[in-house]
């Protein structure tokens, strides 16, 4: 039985882990524009490498 | 006749097919020039994610982006900058589709110095990084304009953080309520099958005072927002729905801290948070907010923000707020006035469709007064200000009290009434409750009080309001009827008088009719005139440019334009002349009628006729009138003088509704006086003109034929295409009234069952954890149907 314990100090562990994620997700703003992302994914991705080019030069 | 060609950047019809590159026909140069701009940085991309998706740029003007160089300027409008790098946040309502969110993340390849610009697609802003030694605010906004994605620059900012930081704060609350509810169900399951004793006491201890651990963070910080909103209301001696509410919370915690401390029991942590969490879910479905639209507006949104003054001969820039009484301004074509000002330069045609809703420009002669408001149309004029910009004639407006008055925040309003009786007999039965059983035992007289006050907290109640109405608001959204918040449709549901405004709002702004009177015009006449006007970028030549239909082309020579009188030109060795009648002909040979705008033409200084414009009052007027003239008391409140008074009365049956010359504090003024006469006003308007009508009124809606156009502030924006259905609107929200009702009864009736066990000390943990999840997912699931039914049965879905 007190396997249990261990099992529910576990699931608890997990759980907080999503909850920590999740207040994460928020605070970095990825709920702020739920509707943009979606459709920037459907574009071909040239942008970031130019981007990535550029900030190293930046540095 | 050959079908025309449809622009290939923004997809209007093509009035020829001259301007062409390849087999790509455009409608204007000035599309032709943004497609070659795309075409050089290698991005016709751009036309193959959607078809057609550029700006027209018939109707662009060179803007002049000088006031992007002033510091003190520039310092309000950026919202980061470290000396090197700064960060700068447009407003961009162009912005309308995938391709448009396509270009302006690709903003770097034009210039660059900006090194990231991210679109946020339902604000409808675009934030753009840059470098400040590679480039400039002034550069960026002017490459923005040549695509045609000018910004609206304003200091006056949509973008409002509060609101941002509450509804993250919003998100926070949930995931923890969400959190704490699974995991003390969880733990709570085996009490759930309590017919066996299958989990051994000292187990049992242990998940009771997990449970009190973890529900502890919704206690303390999830549900914080309802005792402070109960105690705000006590304060006010007003009983709220979120007092109960609060109650409700309160008591489950205690008792169930009591019966786990005690080893008596095993507490309702189970129903508590499952409560907050269903609570806190309907609070999200109600917060829908139309990001992009902002219905709280001032005049500063729609005047330039900067302004060109004359000193000592020279030209500067300066803000708009530091301009004073009798400095000189050079004001563009296009531009706005800021402030009530004397004309200095000989004549000017001024657009006062901001501020009267007129949309045929008016003549101003030297010495005149120009009100702040209106455009000037044509060249650049010079003005000496009379006034203050925030003392001026229109802006005046915003010094009246309707303005002062707090906006409310979104309070349901019948849900508050019902609350307060609700809350009095609930804490009645609870206290008959506790007296019977203190004759018997005084522990089942304290179960029994605790356990109505737990049992009838009412989720249900509180979650009826934010879906039925957040439904509603969603299918008015569909039906692109945006509303500020629900409790506007709480508020149209109990209208009893409407009144609208007439140009623009019953009339259409984009089409007037144009009919020609006088000779026949032959086929080359029609030819000749269609030549001259299409030179000549007057909102009138233009409309009298699409009204004739002939291919045939003639150049034009001589033309001459004298602004406020007419254009003139040599056409297929013809003299012709358009514009007004002194213009034209010196004769005055025909008779025209007063009541509409005339535009004459002569040939060979014969006059020949004339073009009458006319104003078109939106299909099905006169139906819809109908249908609402039964119920509802009917105004119009015109700017214009009373020369439409003989057709509105064809509509509108009664004469003494119709008022003609009100200025906008006379339109302010009324609907203050029907309101002193109890009546609910619903005011349709749409220009500047409405606007303190608009706040004053208990609903204020502004119509506009482009939603992303700007409208003044008001309680709801409708999109032109919707007025039909406007009857139909009212009436939806009072059937949602009726839902909420309905719903209010459902969950009295799951009240009353629970209250009986309540009273009787019979109510175990089990029951109320099963009690209060059925009740409120039940009503949940009864409005939104009964919503979405509804709205079908009318054809709003």
């Amino acid at each position: 039985m007190s396997a249990i314990l261990v099992l529910i100090g576990f699931s608890l562990a997990v759980a907080l882990f999503f909850l920590g994620a999740f207040i994460w997700a928020v605070k970095s703003g990825q709920y702020d524009d739920r509707y943009t992302p979606s459709l920037r994914i459907l574009f071909d991705d040239t942008k970031h490498q130019v981007d990535e080019s550029r900030d190293n030069t930046d540095k | 006749m050959e079908e025309n060609k449809i622009c290939y950047h923004c997809g209007l019809e093509c009035p020829n097919d001259q301007i062409k590159i390849n087999d790509k026909y455009f409608c204007c140069n000035g599309c032709k020039t943004v497609y070659e701009m795309l075409y050089e940085n290698d991005l016709c991309n751009y036309y193959t994610i959607e078809e057609t998706p550029g700006i027209s740029q018939k109707d662009s003007v060179k803007r002049n982006l000088d006031f992007l160089e002033d510091p003190e300027l520039l310092q309000k409008l950026i919202d980061f900058s470290d000396g090197k790098i700064t960060t700068i946040t447009f407003d961009i309502p162009q912005m309308h589709c995938s391709s448009c969110v396509w270009i302006l993340e690709n903003l770097y390849k034009f210039d660059k110095g900006v090194s990231n610009s991210e679109v946020n697609f339902l604000n409808k802003t675009l934030s753009v990084k840059f470098n400040n030694q590679e480039t400039t605010v002034k550069k960026i906004v002017a490459q923005l304009d040549s695509l045609g994605y000018l910004p609206n620059l304003s200091l006056e900012t949509n973008r409002d953080d509060k609101i941002k930081n509450e509804l993250k704060r919003l998100y926070y609350k949930i995931g923890i309520a969400g959190f704490s509810f699974g995991n003390v169900m969880l733990l709570s399951f085996p009490e759930y099958l309590s017919f066996a004793d299958i989990v051994e006491y000292e187990f049992q201890n242990t998940f009771n005072w997990l449970n009190i651990l973890i529900s502890l963070p919704v206690f303390l910080y999830s549900a914080s927002e309802y005792y402070i909103s109960a105690f705000k209301g006590l304060k006010k001696k007003i009983i709220n729905i979120d007092v109960p509410i609060t109650l409700g919370i309160f008591v489950l915690f205690f008792r169930s801290l009591f019966e786990i401390s005690t080893g008596s029991g095993v507490g309702y942590l189970d129903s508590m948070t499952a409560l907050v969490f269903l609570l806190l879910t309907g609070k999200v479905f109600q917060n829908k907010t139309y990001d992009s639209m902002n219905f709280e507006r001032n005049y500063k949104s729609y005047f330039p923000i900067a302004v060109t003054i004359k000193k000592e001969g020279k030209e500067t820039t300066i803000p708009v707020d530091k301009l004073e009484v009798g400095q000189r301004i050079i004001v563009k074509n296009n531009e706005l006035i800021p402030a009530d000002a004397i004309l200095i330069s000989a004549n000017a045609n001024i657009d006062y469709s901001f501020v009267t809703g007129e949309s045929q420009p008016v003549e101003v002669v030297n010495g005149e007064m120009i009100f702040a408001g209106g455009k000037e149309i044509g060249g650049a004029i010079e003005v000496e200000t009379v006034k203050e910009v925030s003392q001026s004639y229109l802006t005046q407006l915003w010094n009246s009290k309707a303005f002062d008055k707090k906006h409310e925040s979104n309070i349901d309003i019948t849900v508050n009434f019902v609350s307060k009786y609700f809350t009095f007999i609930i804490l009645f039965i609870a206290t008959s409750a506790f007296l019977y059983w203190m004759q018997i035992d005084i522990n089942i007289a304290f179960n029994a009080f605790t356990a109505v006050l737990i049992i009838a907290c009412p989720c249900a109640l509180a979650l009826s309001t934010p879906f039925t109405l957040g439904n509603t608001q969603r299918i008015f959204g569909r039906n692109k009827f945006y509303v500020k918040n629900t409790a506007v449709i709480e508020k149209l549901a109990d209208i009893t008088s409407i009144v609208f405004d007439k140009t623009g709002t019953l009339t259409e702004t984009m089409k007037s009719q144009i009919k020609y009177e006088g000779k026949t015009l032959t086929s080359e006449e029609e030819s000749i005139i269609k030549a001259l006007v299409l030179n000549s970028s007057h909102p009138l030549s233009i409309k009298i440019a699409f009204s004739l239909q002939t291919n045939t082309r003639f150049d034009v020579g001589d033309y001459k334009e004298i602004i406020g009188e007419g254009i003139s030109g040599t056409v297929n060795g013809k003299r012709i002349k358009v514009g007004s009648q002194s213009f034209t002909s010196s004769k005055n040979a025909l008779n025209s009628d007063n009541n509409s705008t005339n535009v004459f033409v002569s040939i060979d200084e014969k006059e020949i006729g004339f073009f009458k414009i006319i104003n078109v009052y939106r299909f099905g007027l006169k139906e819809i009138v109908n249908s609402l003239i039964s119920n509802y008391k009917m105004f119009v409140l015109s700017g214009d003088n009373d020369g439409e008074r003989e057709n509105l009365i064809n509509i509108f049956p009664d004469e003494n509704t119709l008022h003609f010359k009100q200025s906008p504090h006379d339109k302010l003024n009324f609907i203050s006086s029907l309101q002193d006469k109890h009546e609910k006003v619903l005011m349709i308007g749409d220009g500047l003109n409405d606007a303190g009508a608009l706040v004053k009124s208990d609903v204020g809606i502004s119509i506009s034929e482009d939603i992303n156009n700007f409208s003044p502030a008001c309680d709801g924006i409708m999109d032109a295409k919707s007025f039909k259905k406007i009857k139909e609107f009212i009436n939806f929200s009072r059937t949602s009234k009726k839902i909420i009702i309905i719903s209010f009864i459902i969950s009295f009736i799951y009240n009353l069952i629970g209250i009986g066990f309540a009273v009787q000390g019979l109510l175990s943990p089990v029951v109320s954890a099963v009690l209060m999840p059925i009740s409120s997912i039940s009503i949940v699931v009864f409005t939104t149907l009964a919503t979405n039914l509804m709205a079908k049965k009318r054809n709003l879905l």
